[in-house]
């Protein structure tokens, strides 16, 4: 007789190892990066209206509440981007001939674009 | 530990047996090259292939060097032919090695329209490799996992074919045979444990070899010769079963393969003192391995492989070899071809190396020995597979055509599964056509028998004494003592002796497993029980033979070969007592019976 | 110990089946914690412990050949070949997909080992689990060359030229061994029963990029579906695990650019389509 046993998958299965664990932070990292976006049009949209406000806007973000949200975002931005820019060899893939280009060019290639950018932006602001 | 034996159900119903019109036993290369063959001569047949393990865990898969085919404009078919025939020592039937020969393109070109990943040379036509024993360039690869590559095309081109019906994990027991025809197979379905009967109108056996036979072998757990012994309980006689090749590069301990294309790619056999032994036995001079002309075709490392496992042996007496935890062993050096050519051309040598043998062949040595690699003989059948048993057919390492002879050259059995895959399908096909229905009654009362026979004597027997291991380890120490790579009549007889009592002994097995779901301790049994058989037809057609010819090497009658009484084929045959031992010409065409020459 | 004719040192139960030693004097162990199952009598699984030999080149199929031939022969598991490339002996060791045939005991000892059959596939029995399901997703994306019958090659002709730039493409694709360590490591393939899993679709892309082959669009319909590389996350341990560098969350990753641009040309040029 044939009775396949079927195991059950519990509901921590994300904690069962580091690989999982870290899937698990990646994906919840876009939620924080997303609440991130929602902040930044609020500001751009309420603290544009006057002096006064751009004003209260960038007092109240003083608070301990909004830096220890801004640490987490910035964290949770950074373990995003990291991951990103890492995964971007497996989805890019340029041949020469029979060589592929190594990964550490392509995703080499995005933190450089990426630090550019940054220093662009901030010489903007 | 729980006792649990199991019911097994009451008998096999007409209602029951599984019918198709071919069934194919075995699905590695040679089977599935079959079972493609009929459907597409005849869609119209069913086809059912019946495997003990699923189809891509086949021997073939670890086939690495590559597969002979003349195919370049330097080469011609006249020389492979020449290269087969007198590798073979002038054993093999030279019409069969000319068809073979001849028709060998053809299959290997059909293959690559298949989707094989031939690897190419820079204008994109398939490359081609030296191998040993040929003189010119024609082993086509697919870097150094060439039977991978085939049975994966195999495997997933004969998925698109409806007819075709896969068994996966059946273990064919018994061929079911009525009326003077073999009409199909009594098989176990392992995951339920019960015996089913498969009927059909023509049945091709492609199960492989029996390197288990030996205890250091390259060959998989699956390589028991079950096919083997199914033909010739059926009273099918196997042919040339005393030969069988050592591939001179295995592992020692494990006896994982080195392919031979390590030596086609420029490696070189050393001894203990760093030099190339090979140079010593008729095999040519050695070139400096920084000439561009080495490695030349058919000298030193590119010798044959019965010469070449027969040199160790000879260097070994000399105590000029390495001495290990798992024996005597040489030197495999690819150092000089650098990292970029190894990993290019043999990366799958160098992944094994440091895996088993803890060793980057890159800056060292590759520690190496003869193991049991192949089994030249097989059952008895004629160009197009078919047997002296009408509706029966054997294809690949388990038959023997012969085209391999009294040794085998690297990269032609690849091909030969291709070339006689497709005909013996064809045959097949053109048989179960042309036939009647097969009466179902007596199968169906036979099947039974076996089921019954399989209850008392393994799943029900609580009174045995006797473990697997201990029969099968002295069935292989007896093997390799008696017919290994040297052999004389005391040995031999020896051998004979131990095996005909280690088959009484077997009427005491006893297992730990009496359940049927699964029963892989079971299988292990019936294998068990078939590698006794026909290890008994290898002692036995060794003792017979009383010349050195090939891998057939006895130390009582040394080389040269006895043409005048031995240029025949060894027909073994199973009766009451020991196997009977027949002899049959070989069939000579154009190429006489000459002088075997390596070297120059 | 005797010495015979080939020179190797042979004798019952020790050198001649290294895999069998069963006399041996002084003996390190190593403790393995196995699954256990039986449909026959069996409700639930449970864990058996057993003691095996230590010896310095042995893999954990070794290990488990020398339960089945000496302590327990109802243990049940495949394998074959033992050199990783037959796909047969695919189990979690200590909660890791692995070829058992290629898990040394040296890398665990002396901690203690626990082996299991496949995550995500139902058990058979023991260390054996049901693969049809993993079958029938190989065959459903078409693992085979398709060529439009007007542009087959008479094998007169000879073969498709395939430079080795065009072999380099899919190459890598190719080296799969069927073991499913991937199935087991992705945690889709357990949640998800229907998806189609990374060495199918990594096949599939294997004959996608094949030059020879012209059946992308066929392919895609499957390929493309929901069940197949829409379902993945990305989370890569498919390819962390794979023996063989297939790297299957490449290929599922790649599949889902190429379909992303074939979605946005059948909008932008929707006369672009055949």
């Amino acid at each position: 007789m044939s009775k396949p046993y079927l195991r059950p998958i519990p509901f921590t299965w994300w904690n069962k190892n580091n690989a999982y664990r870290i899937f698990m932070l990646r994906e919840i990292s876009s939620v924080f990066v997303a609440l991130f976006v929602l902040e930044l049009l609020c500001f751009v949209l309420v603290a544009s209206k006057s002096p006064e406000n751009f004003d209260k806007y960038v007092e109240a973000l003083k608070s301990p509440g909004w830096i220890v949200f801004h640490v987490v975002v910035l964290g949770f931005s950074l373990l995003h981007s990291i991951t990103w820019f890492n995964l971007t060899p497996k989805v890019l893939v340029v041949r020469k001939g029979e060589e592929k280009l190594p990964d550490a060019l392509i995703a080499g290639a995005h933190y450089l674009a990426w630090i550019v950018v940054s220093i662009v932006i901030w010489m903007i602001i | 530990m729980v006792l649990l034996i199991s019911k097994i159900s009451e008998g096999t119903h007409l209602a029951d047996l599984l019918r198709h019109d071919v069934l194919i036993i075995g699905g590695g290369g040679a089977g599935l090259r079959a079972a493609i063959a009929i459907a597409e001569i005849n869609p119209k047949l069913s086809v059912a292939v019946v495997s003990k393990v699923y189809p891509m865990r086949s021997h073939t898969v670890a086939a690495e060097g590559g597969a002979a085919a003349v195919i370049k404009p330097n080469d011609s078919l006249e020389d492979h032919i020449y290269d087969t025939i007198s590798g073979a020592d002038w054993l093999a039937d030279q019409d069969a090695v000319e068809l073979f020969v001849n028709e060998a393109p053809r299959e290997m070109i059909q293959l690559e329209h298949w989707g094989c990943p031939w690897s190419r040379d820079p204008d994109g036509s398939v490359a081609v490799r030296p191998f040993g024993g040929m003189k010119i360039e024609r082993t086509w690869f697919a870097t150094d996992k060439t039977g991978f590559h085939m049975l994966h095309t195999l495997f997933q081109t004969s998925l698109k074919y409806e007819p075709i019906k896969r068994y996966d994990e059946w273990f064919a027991s018994k061929l079911l045979v009525d009326d003077g025809r073999c009409q199909g197979v009594a098989a176990i379905e392992l995951r339920t444990g019960q015996v089913q009967g498969i009927v059909a109108k023509a049945v091709i056996i492609c199960t492989g070899g029996a390197g288990r036979l030996w205890p250091f072998t390259t060959n998989a757990a699956v390589k028991t010769g079950d096919g083997m012994a199914l033909a010739y309980r059926a009273g099918v006689p196997l042919k040339d079963m005393e030969f069988v090749q050592y591939h001179p590069t295995g592992l020692p301990g494990t006896g994982i393969l080195i392919t031979e294309a390590s030596r086609g790619e420029g490696g070189i056999l050393v001894n203990k003192n760093g030099y190339r032994y090979l140079q010593d036995y008729d095999l040519g001079k050695p070139l400096d391995i920084s000439d561009p002309a080495h490695p030349k075709k058919r000298t030193m490392e590119l010798g044959p492989r019965d010469k070449l496992s027969q040199c160790f042996i000879k260097e070994q007496q000399q105590g000029r070899t390495f001495e290990g935890p798992y024996g005597h062993y040489v030197h495999l050096d690819v150092r000089h071809l650098g990292q970029k050519k190894i990993d290019k051309k043999i990366p799958f040598v160098r992944e094994l190396a440091k895996n088993y043998a803890g060793i980057d062949p890159v800056y060292e040595p590759i520690p190496v020995r003869p193991v049991l690699h192949y089994v030249m003989g097989g059952i008895h059948t004629d160009m197009d597979g078919a047997t002296p048993l009408p509706g029966l057919y054997a294809v690949g390492e388990c038959a023997c055509v012969n085209i391999n002879g009294a040794n085998r050259l690297g990269s032609n059995s690849l091909t030969e599964l291709l070339v006689f895959g497709a005909r013996a399908g064809k045959a097949a096909a053109n048989f179960a056509s042309d036939h009647p229905d097969v009466k179902q009654s007596t199968l169906a009362a036979q099947t039974n028998d076996e089921q019954k026979r399989i209850a008392s004597q393994f799943i029900n027997k609580t009174d045995g004494k006797e473990r697997i291991v201990t029969l099968r380890t002295e069935m292989t120490t007896a093997m390799e003592e008696g017919v290994g790579i040297y052999r004389d009549e005391v040995g031999i007889q020896a051998t004979c002796d131990k095996l005909a009592e280690l088959r009484e002994r077997f009427n005491t097995i006893t297992l730990d497993d009496h359940s049927l779901s699964f029963n892989t301790e079971l299988t292990a049994a019936l294998e068990l029980e078939n590698m006794l058989e026909v290890a008994e037809t290898v002692a036995h057609s060794a003792l017979r033979r009383k010349e050195s010819r090939g891998a057939h090497q006895r130390t009582d009658y040394p080389p040269p070969r006895d043409d005048e009484n031995y240029l025949k084929h060894s027909l073994v045959c199973k009766t009451d007592d020991a196997p009977r031992v027949d002899y049959l010409d070989v069939t000579i065409t154009k190429w006489p019976p000459g002088e075997r020459k390596y070297g120059s | 110990m005797s010495r015979s004719q080939s020179g190797l040192l042979v004798s019952v139960n020790t050198e001649a089946d290294p895999i069998n030693k069963t006399d041996v004097v002084s003996e390190e162990k190593l403790t393995l914690e196995v699954f256990r199952y039986h449909p026959e009598k069996d409700s639930e699984p449970y864990f058996q412990t057993y003691e095996v030999p230590f010896r310095e080149d042995w893999v954990v199929l070794d290990a488990l050949n020398w339960l089945k031939d000496n302590e327990d022969g109802t243990l049940t598991y495949r394998w074959s070949c033992c050199m990783g490339v037959c796909g047969s002996c695919g189990m979690m060791v200590n909660g890791t997909p692995k070829l058992t045939c290629a898990a040394f005991l040296r890398d665990y000892h002396p901690e203690p080992i626990r082996v299991e059959p496949l995550e995500n596939f139902p058990v058979e029995r023991d260390l054996v689990v049901d693969m049809d399901s993993f079958m029938e997703k190989l065959q459903s994306i078409k693992p085979w060359i398709l060529r439009k019958d007007s542009e087959e090659k008479p094998l007169s002709e000879g073969e498709y030229k395939q430079s080795p730039a065009e072999l380099a493409t899919y190459k890598q694709f190719s080296m799969c061994i069927n073991c499913m360590l991937c199935y087991a490591a992705c945690p889709v393939a357990g949640l998800e029963p229907e998806f189609v899993g990374p060495a199918a679709i990594a096949l599939g892309m294997r004959y996608n990029l094949d030059s020879r082959d012209q059946g992308y669009e066929e392919r895609q319909e499957i390929i493309a579906s929901h069940e197949a590389i829409w379902q993945c996350t990305f989370v890569g341990e498919c390819t962390t695990v794979c023996p063989k560098n297939v790297d299957p969350a490449g290929a599922i990753q790649q599949a889902k650019v190429a379909s992303t641009i074939d979605w946005y040309k059948s909008w932008l040029m929707p006369w672009g389509q055949k």
